[in-house]
């Protein structure tokens, strides 16, 4: 390995880079768009759930529960019914995705409490509908007991659990999306980029010259790779500041340990793109590669899903990809102010994907000369 | 001028690709200094021969010898004495005649003032001065054949492999890189090149004519066309087609082609041609049939079609 020729590399891709407007206009394009479609469109609050209403009951206190419902905002009531085969053709038909059913002795139920007073039905083929509904169904009875029977004692004047939510109070769903996000910007443009930078060599002929110089395939591999470790850093950069200055996302743990743990990532998402260079034979059969590795990840890693919801074996998977430990990384960093010393397992895992994913790589690469 | 010391020695080279045979038991020696060409159709073998030479493909048997040293295991010091250039334009398309070149000299570990007249030496003798700040990609096919021979020259090799170089030029372009190539083998670098042009082939010192992966005749282009086993005619007559038609069908005719409105006639035998003269007043009383110098076509022709009899043989 000889400086000099490395140095050529990096000097002659960085001069290739400035000159594809294409590839540099998604080095800042990708990361933009993704940031504010992500960060906009992504809201895991659910609010305003189209629902339907049926009060057998018509009490007083049953028409007071679905006005508190309907000022909790979380279900819309569009429809009235009288019936409850209404409610499942407005579900079939899709007009509604819950409804409130309560029945006519609703009024002996509540004051029983051995019986459920009254029931939500949902429609089970949403996932984010299922787990509203879940809030809904602690939604406190007790509440409305007041007036008529509020100072009776024995009766809890609060609702039985309070949930408190840790580092993102308002449940603002940007704080949680965003230093993901970084990940998954990186595993797209970072596998993408050199995958197919090195492909190129090959597919347009220049491959055939340079196995005829002193350069080496190492030389030619970290020289083409270097240049692209720059632009993921610039690419955490400036996702950072768009989420500070947009989303209002904070850092709450240093500066210095987000880059270290970005660079560890990029490194392995470089080790990744490399690897499939050795096995791709066109710049096309290269992204379409690029895309297979970054759809699982992306799906397994906890940025789309709850990680711990997930099987046993897909956890096990998932546990591979570099995109899941950065995931952890980066929001213990960013939101929980931890320090990366707590979590050295995470960059530990990051470091033997490097390692052996670039041994891989390096040997097929040699291979494929012949 | 060429001197007797071998700079590439090749013994039963042979390369397998799964069941076909593109390279098969290839003995070759060229020696220093020598413009040597190798002449076949394609897909004969000459780029799967010249990238073995090059260290790019390791042979499935045979020897190489290559400036004193053996490939495949001593690719690495033999890939420092020795430029090749590719069939296709292999430089950066996207990238300036000053880059490329740049990227080269750096590539070989030219440096400091070494490099820079080298750089200049090469924009001076290939007319690339007022093209500096080209892209390559924007460039004609000549100019960009006069680039790519200045990157696989720059680091000064011993040894310069050159496959069809000129496929993609003009004439005048193409007369202008032989001499270019004549320079350099006059400042003694030894040149090998693969081509497809019977008028290149004869300005070679030496050459070789593959056929099939197989070499089936090398020597001097005067050596090969004085030794050629056959006798060549040209044939005056009114109705050349009909003509050709009938002697294709001799078996002792190997080829004929029509030049203009006379036939070139090739025979498998050295003789004054008294039968053919036969055979031809038989169809066409006035044609006139004059016994001509052969040259390399014909030498081409005759042993080519001395491997296919030969296979045809055997299959029977």
């Amino acid at each position: 390995m000889k400086l000099g020729r490395l140095l050529a590399v990096v000097r002659k891709e960085l001069l290739q880079l400035g000159r594809d407007r294409l590839t540099f206009a998604m080095i800042v394009g990708i990361p933009t768009l993704q940031l504010l479609l992500f960060g906009f469109a992504i809201n895991l609050d659910v609010r305003h759930l189209p629902a339907a209403v049926l009060d057998q009951a018509n009490t007083a206190h049953s028409r007071e529960l679905v006005a508190e419902l309907a000022s909790s905002q979380v279900l819309d009531f569009r429809h009235k019914v009288v019936a409850p085969q209404e409610i499942a053709t407005l579900m079939r038909r899709g007009e509604i995705s819950a409804a409130v059913v309560i029945p006519p002795d609703f009024e002996s139920r509540k004051a029983r409490a051995d019986q459920p007073a009254w029931q939500v039905v949902v429609d089970g083929s949403d996932q984010s509908v299922q787990a509203a509904a879940r809030q809904l169904g602690s939604f406190p009875l007790d509440s409305l007991d007041y007036g008529t029977e509020a100072n009776r004692p024995g009766i809890r004047q609060v609702p039985s659990v309070e949930i408190v939510n840790f580092y993102n109070p308002e449940r603002r769903a940007p704080i949680n999306t965003v230093p993901g996000l970084i990940g998954v910007i990186l595993a797209m443009t970072m596998v993408i980029f050199t995958a197919m930078a090195i492909v190129r060599e090959r597919e347009r002929g220049n491959m055939e010259m340079l196995i005829a110089t002193p350069l080496s395939p190492l030389e030619l591999t970290i020289g083409k790779v270097l240049p692209y470790v720059g632009i993921g850093l610039v690419q955490v950069t400036l996702i950072l500041i768009l989420g500070k200055l947009v989303f209002g996302v904070p850092v709450r743990g240093s500066l210095v340990d987000v880059y270290i743990a970005a660079s560890v990532y990029i490194a392995a998402s470089l080790a990744l793109g490399v690897f499939i260079s050795t096995m791709a034979k066109s710049q096309f059969q290269s992204m379409q590669m690029a895309f297979f590795t970054f759809l699982p990840q992306i799906l397994l890693s906890g940025f789309m899903f709850p990680f711990d919801g997930m099987p046993k074996f897909a956890q096990w998977l998932a546990e591979i990809f570099p995109l899941t430990h950065f995931l952890r990384l980066i929001r213990g960093i960013m939101l929980r102010d931890a320090h990366l010393g707590e979590m050295w397992g995470e960059i530990a895992a990051l470091c033997a994907f490097v390692v052996v994913v670039m041994a891989i790589a390096v040997r097929r690469f040699r291979k494929t000369l012949d | 001028m060429p001197d007797d010391t071998p700079v590439i020695v090749a013994r039963g080279l042979t390369k397998r690709f799964g069941k076909l045979t593109a390279v098969d038991h290839l003995d070759l020696t060229v020696r220093r200094a020598e413009v040597y060409g190798f002449l076949g159709p394609n897909g004969c073998g000459k780029s799967t021969t010249i990238r073995m030479l090059c260290g790019l493909l390791e042979p499935t048997s045979g020897d190489i010898e290559v400036l004193g040293h053996k490939l495949p295991q001593d690719a690495e010091v033999v890939k420092r004495s020795i430029g090749y250039m590719t069939q296709k334009f292999s430089l950066y398309e996207d990238l300036s005649v000053v880059e490329n070149l740049d990227f080269l000299a750096a590539v070989h570990g030219l440096a400091g003032a070494k490099k820079k007249q080298r750089l200049d030496e090469m924009y001076e003798r290939y007319h690339l001065g007022n093209l500096k700040k080209q892209i390559a990609g924007t460039m004609s096919g000549g100019q960009k054949q006069r680039l790519a021979l200045a990157g696989s020259v720059l680091h000064e090799p011993e040894l310069l492999l050159l496959d069809e170089p000129t496929s993609a030029v003009d004439p005048q372009s193409r007369r202008d890189f032989w001499d270019a190539l004549f320079d350099l083998s006059e400042a003694g670098t030894t040149l090998l090149v693969s081509t497809h042009y019977m008028d290149e082939a004869e300005r070679c010192h030496r050459l070789a004519i593959l056929d099939r992966g197989r070499l089936v005749a090398n020597g001097s282009p005067h050596e090969l066309m004085e030794n050629l086993p056959g006798s060549t005619f040209r044939i005056e007559c009114t109705e050349p087609r009909r003509l050709q038609d009938a002697l294709i069908k001799e078996e002792r005719v190997l080829g004929v082609a029509q030049i203009g409105s006379s036939l070139r006639v090739l025979t498998d035998r050295r003789d004054d041609g008294g039968w053919l003269r036969d055979r031809v007043h038989s169809i066409d009383a006035k044609a006139e049939v004059e016994n001509v110098a052969p040259n390399l076509e014909d030498v081409f022709v005759a042993s080519t079609h001395k491997r296919a009899q030969a296979t045809e043989e055997k299959a029977a």
